[in-house]
């Protein structure tokens, strides 16, 4: 494909790309799910991850956090489109290198194996807060959260020990300290 | 307000509220209770289109015409579908619409019912915002929230899908409450600092350009005002889009003409060669850059929008205001007045050379073109219909293609809202019902469609509406027999392959009238252009006039894609010097 320098395309200084956590305040209503997603598919913007669930019964509130790479231009873009969303109350925008953020994945992992290979998988999740689910001779659920990385890692070094299954979240944020976002 | 109301009794109860006069729509199945309410409701009137897509487009000519809120009534499914393409026309030119939709009773909901489409997921790309409502308690609520969010901010349209139960449910009624968003809104709006700053460019600028669009004509016919005094305080030159085009007299000096692809040679120059250009209300599309990363090199850039999210969308600017054209504008004129800075006068030698090189920009007409005796120029046509109309006030609409860009270019407008095209999205067979919308709101005014043929036939059936209603519209078709824009870009870029662009079996435009029950004139030669012209401005009903204008003739200036806004094509000698390079073909 030749390089095109339409009036179409995308300017030839591309900025670089960065990876952002979008949290968005919005109503717990119908459909609210497919305004954001449709936003993000219908301006191809990018989603690596999504997490939605609802954080107020009284005011019917729900918290998405999305996690994207962008040009910073793209970016800021992705969070004034979002506001102009009528159920958007608000919208968080943290880089992902943002100290002063928590990022956190949860994991669920089924290990079906021997009880030494199962000891052996127990003991490789051990820096990743585990919580043994459910444990017979034969199998484990084990509970983890951590960062993607140290998920994709371990899911990794426990295929040889008896994982079949993982069900994993996307990554959930919060500011460190007392202040809130506003 | 003990009473309980039906679902169908609430909605026009609301209209009335919001004090709607005309709705534009088709009955069906799913809205027949809606229909049936229609007769106690002797305020509002309804106007039988003939397709659902007129509908919508009517109402955007009517919103566009009277800054009011367009309102549409169709059925579910294909009621629905058929007005998608004019909720996205109105969502791309920020045109307000509430569109009422039915659908199939809430229980068939989700089983493939007759007439059942999922109305609100595809209209939610291409609407503000929509709802469906399945609680008859929320309807009131949900019918006045539609109006606030179609009109307020950056207009839009809105679509509210209201189940056939739902439309014969009962419930109590109340009032549009006070608008409860606003603080939301404000926390962005721009503050006496960025006015000061503004001001500060202002006066240091010796290259200044305004670049001012739809906008301004959104802000309401006080925004227009402003403009013109603003424009006359400062003396810079000012420029327009395509949709901007109204809120400055075309015949000012101080006015460029138009900008962009098809925009003149001394606008699109004093874009690129200005050293601060003043965006108002417009939004850099693409059609006015150009080629973006040599749009306007050596300015700096102020981007004046009420709606944050075109701020830096296209083009970094250095100062953006965000707020309402009126707002903004009120503000800088009176820090103007206020530091005294009458920069018309204190800058007058300043910008007296940038004038200067206006004027030799001027030199070229890159709006003339060679005439003709025994063939009809279009831009001749246009410009005869302006000459024999500009002592009314007239309204004029237009398809999409060349004629109209023959008709920004030479029909001068003096008002904002008088002139009603499908720019962003542009839509063939927009300008007919549009025009049926502006005759609506307007009917004492002289309503124009500048078509073309082969436009004009995507939504030829409104010519029945037309008629059924008395609507003197007069559609003014400028008949190549090829669909020319096509045709031009053919020839410029495809080695002139005219490939699908003929219409090889053209109805007789005249009979076509007269079956419709109008009157149809033709004109040939330019001799008997005028007296024809002038007769169908003199016909009491509506006309079809089938003006048969050269075949070959293309829309010059242009900037072809690819290229900047100092390397535009003018008229045929100047082709030969400028040809489009390979890269720029791929990207029409």
């Amino acid at each position: 494909m030749v390089k095109s320098k339409s009036a179409y395309s995308i300017p030839t200084k591309l900025g670089k790309l960065e990876k952002h956590i979008i949290v968005v305040w919005v109503d717990n209503e119908v459909s609210v799910l497919s305004r954001v997603v449709g936003l993000f598919s219908g301006r191809g913007y990018n989603i690596e991850s999504l997490a939605v669930a609802e954080v107020d019964q009284k005011k019917n509130l729900s918290r998405i956090t999305i996690v994207t790479t962008g040009t910073p231009q793209v970016i800021e873009q992705i969070v004034l489109q979002l506001k102009k969303l009528v159920p958007v109350h608000k919208v968080g925008n943290f880089k992902r290198e943002d100290k002063n953020v928590i990022f956190k994945e949860m994991a669920l992992l089924k290990i079906v194996a021997n009880t030494t290979k199962i000891k052996k998988a127990l003991n490789a999740c051990k820096k990743l807060n585990p919580v043994i689910l459910d444990q017979t001779n034969k199998s484990a659920v084990v509970q983890i959260t951590a960062l993607k990385r140290e998920i994709d890692n371990v899911t990794k070094n426990l295929k040889p020990l008896g994982l079949v299954s993982a069900s994993r979240t996307g990554a959930v944020a919060m500011t460190r300290g007392a202040e809130i976002f506003n | 307000m003990g009473n309980l109301y039906s679902g169908a009794e609430i909605v026009f109860k609301c209209l009335e509220d919001q004090k709607v006069k005309h709705i534009f729509g088709y009955p069906g199945g799913a809205v027949l209770p809606l229909y049936d309410e229609l007769k106690n409701h002797p305020s509002i009137k309804h106007i039988l289109v003939r397709h659902e897509q007129g509908a919508g487009h009517a109402a955007e000519g009517y919103a566009r015409s009277t800054g009011k809120p367009g309102v549409v009534l169709v059925t579910s499914g294909p009621g629905a579908t058929n007005v998608v393409t004019a909720l996205t026309d109105a969502y791309m030119d920020s045109v307000p619409l509430v569109c009422i939709s039915g659908q199939v009773p809430t229980h068939l909901i989700g089983t493939d019912a007759f007439q059942e489409c999922d109305t609100t997921g595809i209209t939610r790309p291409c609407t503000k915002h929509n709802w469906l409502v399945k609680d008859i308690n929320d309807l009131p609520r949900i019918m006045h929230e539609a109006f606030e969010v179609a009109t307020t901010g950056r207009p839009g349209p809105v679509l509210v899908d209201i189940p056939k139960d739902i439309q014969f449910a009962k419930a109590k009624y109340f009032k549009a409450k006070k608008a409860k968003k606003e603080k939301k809104k404000s926390s962005t709006r721009f503050n006496q600092k960025d006015i000061d700053q503004l001001v500060d460019l202002m006066k240091k600028a010796s290259k200044p350009v305004f670049y001012t669009g739809g906008g301004v004509i959104n802000s309401g016919p006080r925004a227009s005002e402003l403009l013109r005094e603003l424009v006359s305080l400062t003396g810079f030159p000012i420029t327009s889009t395509l949709q901007g085009l109204g809120a400055y007299p075309g015949d000012d000096n101080q006015f460029l003409g138009m900008l962009g692809m098809h925009g003149t040679y001394e606008a699109n120059n004093a874009m690129h060669d200005c050293d601060l250009l003043i965006n108002i209300g417009a939004r850099f599309d693409d059609r006015i850059t150009g080629k973006i990363d040599e749009f306007s090199p050596k300015s700096k850039k102020v981007h004046i929008d009420i709606d944050p999210s075109s701020i830096n969308k296209i083009v970094k600017v250095d100062l953006s205001i965000v707020g309402d054209v009126s707002d903004v504008i009120i503000s800088t004129t009176k820090t103007l007045k206020k530091k005294n800075l009458n920069l018309g006068k204190s800058n007058k030698q300043k910008i007296s050379k940038w004038w200067q090189q206006i004027q030799k920009w001027r030199t070229k007409q890159s709006l003339s073109f060679i005439n003709s005796d025994t063939v009809i120029k279009p831009q001749h046509a246009v410009q005869r219909l302006y000459e024999l109309t500009k002592n009314q006030d007239t309204y004029i609409t237009t398809e999409v293609g060349q004629h109209q860009m023959w008709a920004a270019q030479h029909y001068k407008f003096n008002k904002p809202n008088r002139w009603m095209t499908s720019g962003g999205l542009g839509t063939m067979g927009y300008g007919l019902p549009a025009a049926v919308g502006v005759q609506v709101a307007h009917p004492e005014k002289l309503v124009v469609d500048i078509a073309g043929e082969a436009s004009i036939l995507m939504n030829i059936q409104e010519m029945s509406t037309a008629v059924q209603y008395n609507l003197p519209v007069k559609i003014f078709i400028l008949n190549n027999q090829y669909m020319g824009m096509v045709r031009q870009w053919q020839e410029l870029l495809h080695e002139k392959n005219y490939s699908e662009s003929y219409s090889k079996a053209l109805p007789d435009f005249v009979k076509l009238a007269e079956a419709y029950g109008c009157v149809g004139i033709r004109a040939d030669n330019p001799d008997e252009l005028d007296d024809k012209i002038q007769e169908m401005i003199n016909t009491e009903g509506p006309v079809i006039f089938d003006c048969h204008v050269d075949q070959n003739e293309n829309c010059y200036p242009m900037i072809p894609s690819g290229k900047p806004h100092n390397q535009m094509l003018l008229g045929l000698k100047d082709q030969t010097e400028n040809k489009i390079s390979g890269k720029g073909k791929a990207l029409v």
